[in-house]
């Protein structure tokens, strides 16, 4: 019943009709999305205004630019828990690099750069030395953060020059910022990556049969090693848009953000098992989150109790179409 | 196969006692047997709650939730002791078993009648059980002065030179190992583990085991609750933020693997004391608290890779475990 092999062994997706499936999911998802906006509209007065909407995106950008990457590692059977680490080293290495009067393109990509090179270490690793993605993770997740916690201590970088911080503040045509348009872009890359490549189609086969596609002719670690670069890079691109938004650094920035960016994708349809998924789905769900937040923050529900509303969305959203299967089931 | 478990744990020990004779050349004071007590005792919660996670891991799933568990239940605890002081305190400590293992058979029933994965389980409630320490408190923290005498007190009791938390720790450990060694249940963790296909043909319910292991983690981290409020005498929703992690971090170091059906009572244990060792010993040598989280990342690391190398032996299974990396 729970065991994982059964679900491998499934006969083979690509011939099902999946597209009807994820079809429904992710229209359940729209409808998710849209009951959410209209009980903010009708719950805040406020809601309802460019700005606000603009303000809105802010919460999810940072978050989702992970989740899009991730979402392709969890598809491929992986997972990466040390992504909100990555963003404190390479938050707390550009704040190093500015000591040393960096200018800004040499900030972002000291950023760009450091998440890269964590996501290799994790993806060399996991492919290089064979081991379970989840415990690398944790270990590097300790590491990652406690390196920046060795150069930071308890002290903060601050002083970052306006034109770094236009990244995370910036707006690019009245109340469209930098953030969003850069999602969007990436969105649309990661789409067409996962949904309109072979790269895409190997990363599904990794993730319903890793030896099925070693043995015909995938490269497999090659891609999956790929993978956790692409975490990395998406990590060290939100390290720079976090760092510019708030215009310092602190070792424990951005705590917490390897589960939110995790929930996302799951919330968005993608198997946590592997094999299945997609990117619309994973933009979808990270749009309900920062719906979901954004709506509690304007009716002054603490950050803490949004939480809960956070995971409860993520256990009912799974839980539902399975109970739904299960009463279908029971009634012929 | 038992020696192998035994050469791993034996590594183990030799490691901590390495870290322990490292630092006592530097400073004799850190090996007298009163300082090795003080950080045994220091150790005893992270010890039950990485024996509740081991039975989970076992299982092939894995609890997120348990720090979650052990603050929610632990402010529960401190409140219903600030209202009503006169509840004896061993009443107070079963309630908060009982109240743990609802929330751990709350995560169970999803796992076992939903079928949805472990990890997305936890990682739910794990947020809905923190935010419910919010809710419950309204965000006020249960300070000592409301906590009564015997709530503070009664952990820091001596019972034949050792701390009552200490023997907590002892406890559980020797029931833990009884359930793990001497019971079908124990043996159904193992063979879940190693083989769940298997398991089903010999007559094992793989959901309901994995329900029993979440039940076992949840009444753990319930009496962890307890045991962690009244020691560090403050209730507030940040308590043991993050330790779900430190949990899993001593069983991977303690040789429990991740993939299921590997690891022991001994295994579990070495690992969180491996942890605590290392903690205490920092600020002794004189280096920064800052370096705790990297070194035990390091740790984890490290472990992850020795373990690999131990169970690359075990032939054909390495090959069903590289198709089933979740």
């Amino acid at each position: 019943m729970t065991d994982t092999s059964l679900h491998r062994s499934l006969p083979d997706r690509l011939d099902n009709p999946v597209k009807s499936t994820l079809l429904s999911w992710e229209s359940l998802l729209v409808l998710v999305a849209v009951a959410i906006f209209v009980a903010n509209s009708f719950a805040s007065p406020y809601f309802l205004n460019a700005w606000s909407l603009s303000d809105l995106t802010f919460n999810f950008t940072e978050k989702a630019l992970i989740a899009l990457a991730m979402a392709l590692l969890i598809v491929a059977g992986e997972i990466d828990l040390s992504v909100a680490s990555i963003i404190a080293l390479a938050s707390t290495l550009m704040g190093l690099a500015l000591q040393y009067g960096a200018d800004t393109p040499a900030l972002v990509l000291v950023g760009i750069g450091v998440g890269i090179a964590c996501g290799a270490f994790n993806g060399f690793l996991v492919t290089g030395l064979k081991l379970p993605s989840i415990v690398v993770t944790i270990g590097t997740m300790s590491l990652f953060r406690g390196i920046a916690f060795i150069v930071l201590g308890d002290q903060s970088f601050k002083g970052y020059p306006p034109s770094f911080s236009w990244f995370g503040q910036g707006y690019v045509y009245w109340v469209i910022s930098f953030e969003l348009v850069l999602f969007l872009v990436c969105a649309i890359i990661y789409w067409v990556l996962l949904h309109r490549t072979n790269f895409g189609r190997r990363v599904f086969a990794i993730g319903n049969n890793a030896v099925a596609a070693q043995f015909s002719g995938v490269r497999v670690d090659r891609i999956k090693f790929v993978l956790f670069c692409l975490t990395g890079l998406m990590s060290g691109v939100a390290a720079v848009l976090l760092t510019a938004r708030l215009g310092s650094t602190r070792p424990s920035i951005a705590q917490g953000w390897e589960l939110e960016s995790i929930t996302m994708v799951v919330l968005g349809g993608v198997s946590i098992l592997g094999g299945a998924g997609s990117i619309t789905g994973v933009v979808l769900a990270a749009l309900i989150m920062g719906l979901v937040t954004f709506g509690l923050g304007l009716l002054n529900v603490p950050g803490i109790v949004m939480s809960i509303f956070i995971g409860a969305l993520l256990i009912v959203v799974i839980a539902l179409p399975i109970l739904w299967t299960m009463w279908k089931e029971r009634r012929p | 196969m038992n020696r192998l478990f035994k050469t791993r744990e034996i590594w183990l020990a030799l490691a901590i006692l390495a870290v322990v004779v490292l630092v006592t050349l530097r400073f004799p004071r850190f090996a007298q047997p009163q300082n090795l007590l003080t950080i045994f005792n220091d150790t005893s919660i992270l010890m039950m709650l990485a024996l509740g996670q081991m039975a989970v891991i076992l299982t092939r799933s894995i609890d997120l939730s348990m720090a979650a568990n052990l603050a929610l239940t632990g402010m529960a605890a401190a409140m219903i002791n600030a209202a009503f002081p006169a509840i004896p305190i061993p009443l107070l400590i079963g309630f908060c078993v009982l109240m743990g293992a609802a929330l751990g058979a709350f995560n169970g029933v999803l796992v076992w009648k939903l079928d949805i994965p472990p990890i997305v389980v936890t990682l739910g409630t794990l947020t809905i059980y923190r935010g419910l320490v919010f809710v419950l408190s309204g965000g006020a923290w249960v300070n000592a002065d409301q906590m009564s005498r015997d709530f503070i007190q009664l952990q820091r009791g001596d019972f034949l030179g050792l701390p009552i938390l200490s023997w907590f720790a002892i406890i559980v450990a020797g029931l833990v190992y009884v359930l793990m060694t001497r019971t079908p249940l124990g043996r159904a963790f193992y063979a879940i583990g190693v083989n769940p296909t298997a398991s089903v043909y010999t007559g094992i319910d793989v959901g309901r085991t994995q329900f029993l292991a979440f039940v076992l983690s949840g009444a753990i981290s319930g009496l962890a609750g307890y045991l962690w409020i009244s020691r560090y005498v403050i209730a507030s929703v940040e308590v043991a933020s993050g330790y779900e992690l430190t949990i899993i971090a001593a069983c991977v170091i303690g040789g429990v693997s991740i993939a299921g059906g590997i690891g022991t009572v001994a295994g579990a244990l070495l690992g969180a004391i491996f942890l605590g060792v290392v903690n205490n010993a920092l600020p002794v040598i004189g280096v920064s608290p800052f370096w705790q989280m990297a070194i035990s990342g390091a740790a984890i690391l490290l472990a992850v890779v020795l373990n690999a190398r131990g169970e690359k032996s075990r032939g054909r299974v390495i090959l069903k475990k590289a198709e089933g990396v979740a």
